[in-house]
């Protein structure tokens, strides 16, 4: 049972020697969570702002819907987005189904909650003190938004590398709209569960470490922008 | 702010781009031919023979025939004969050839309590069942697990659901061994997945062969081509370009030398 050890050494292996089918299993990665991240942060966040930041009536029951699709199963998600991107689905026609297209849809349904969740969490427990503070220096009403938005930005960027994480360790619904076909829609991910059922355990094991290895270079680039 | 912006512009940079593709035929095929290396091995002929990228998802019998009924592939390389007659005959497959053979084997401990050792496969699940050992089923609806079903039915028992030792695992053929294993049950397996969960136990697998080369173990694979009239948006083309090159002279002599773990797998029969 050297899997971990083996494991280990054979990430570094993948990695040095550039291993063709790790490296694109590494874009198609890359990829399908970068255009999942544009996807949600630009519709999240600020549909997460105004559920934060307006009073309006129906706002509690929102957000308990916003707060139970964070517990949207991915291989429902994956389901639900399959029948509808299948030939014989509603939107066959757009061609998706086997795709990182495809699979970005699906990853932005499961990111969307998570941005929005957290972005109005963190729209709210700042804007109590705030606000009076900038009532009191006379601010209007635009002044406050866009201060509010600036005073919020970790929150913002803890929503983004939340929801960055999820999408990036998903293999359900990568699994069953992408197909895991090599060359095109093989991801880390899905590229693990086969090696699983190949019986190549330390080769499974090597991805996994390479998936961390890309989350933390994502954390460090993070952190850099946090010190602004 | 500034960095911000360049880091975006960076991470968009790297997320747009787009390249060329020449024609392509999408495939759903099984877990044993991708798992086995056989595709990996077979697809650069195919396509230095016909021009065509042959792509393919890898999922059970049952999940596979599916994607055909929902036009999302356009040719089928499945092994579940019964299944696939009806599929034929339902009008969503065409043009169905066989291709290949290789064969299912009953595995258990070697201490085999209900020893089946070299019994016919009916007689073998009859005394799994009698001695209520546990016996793991892949309970997904694949090619393995609608043989396993055929066989219960053949040996005249019920399909055992709530019994406490028939053990549905719903995981891949490679998992469920490894569950018999935990569980020192029997299970049902290709050989091509057995050959490989002899490699991870580095050749010294608790579980043996006790059933094999029974007639009735015979696992047939098939190509079928999706039903056009049925699917207008499937390539009939390339698919009946892959139906005649897979069971055409070249590629069945490659079949037949392809090695898994230095044995041979799969035995080519196309046309006979």
């Amino acid at each position: 049972m050297d899997y971990i050890a083996n494991g280990f050494f054979e990430a570094f292996h993948l990695l040095l020697d550039g291993d063709p089918e790790t490296f694109s299993a590494i874009w198609i990665t890359l990829q399908v969570s970068g255009y999942a991240m544009a996807a949600s942060l630009m519709m999240g966040v600020p549909l997460g702002f105004f559920l934060g930041f307006y009073e309006f009536a129906g706002k509690r029951q929102l957000r308990v819907f916003v707060d139970t699709m964070l517990s949207l199963p991915t291989v429902f998600i994956g389901l639900m987005v399959y029948v509808l991107l299948s030939k014989r689905g509603p939107l066959g026609e757009w061609d998706l189904l086997f795709t990182p297209e495809g699979i970005a849809i699906g990853l932005t349904i499961l990111a969307l909650p998570i941005i929005i969740a957290l972005t109005a969490t963190a729209v709210e427990s700042a804007e109590k003190d705030l606000i009076l503070t900038l009532l009191s220096l006379g601010a209007n009403q635009r002044q406050m938004l866009l201060t509010t938005l600036w005073e919020t930005r970790f929150g913002l960027i803890a929503a983004g590398i939340t929801a960055y994480g999820r999408v990036m360790t998903e293999v359900g619904i990568s699994m069953m709209v992408g197909g895991n076909i090599k060359w095109h829609t093989r991801t880390i991910t899905t590229a693990i569960a086969l090696e699983t059922n190949k019986g190549a355990f330390s080769t499974g094991v090597a991805l996994g470490i390479v998936l961390l290895l890309i989350a933390l270079f994502v954390n460090i680039s993070v952190s850099f922008l946090r010190r602004k | 702010m500034k960095r911000l912006f360049f880091l975006t512009m960076i991470w968009l940079a790297s997320i747009s781009y787009g390249y060329a593709e020449g024609p392509t035929l999408m495939m759903a095929t099984t877990t044993s031919t991708e798992s086995t290396g056989l595709l990996d091995y077979l697809a650069p002929h195919f396509e230095k023979d016909t021009g065509i990228t042959l792509k393919w998802v890898a999922v059970g019998t049952g999940k596979a025939l599916e994607y055909g009924k929902n036009c999302d592939v356009d040719v089928l390389l499945v092994h579940a004969p019964a299944a696939e007659m009806e599929y034929v005959n339902q009008g969503y497959g065409i043009d169905r050839k066989e291709v290949m053979y290789n064969d299912f084997i009953i595995i258990g401990p070697e201490s085999d309590p209900a020893a089946i050792k070299n019994l016919s496969a009916r007689e073998a699940l009859a005394a799994i069942r009698a001695l209520k050992a546990n016996f793991i089923s892949r309970g997904d609806q694949s090619g393995t697990h609608k043989m396993e079903l055929s066989l219960w039915k053949e040996a005249g028992i019920p399909t055992p659901d709530k019994d406490s030792w028939y053990i549905q695992a719903g995981q891949g053929m490679l998992m469920t061994i490894n569950m018999a294993a935990e569980k020192n049950g029997y299970t049902l397996t290709d050989r091509g997945t057995y050959i490989t969960y002899e490699k991870t136990m580095n050749g010294a697998p608790p579980l043996k062969i006790l059933v094999a080369n029974d007639s009735r173990l015979f696992n047939q694979y098939s190509v079928i081509i999706v039903n056009p009239k049925n699917c207008p948006q499937v390539k009939p083309g390339p698919a009946k370009e892959f139906s005649d090159w897979i069971t055409g002279k070249g590629a069945q002599a490659l079949i037949g030398n392809y090695m898994f773990q230095g044995k041979a797998l799969f035995m080519p029969n196309a046309g006979k």
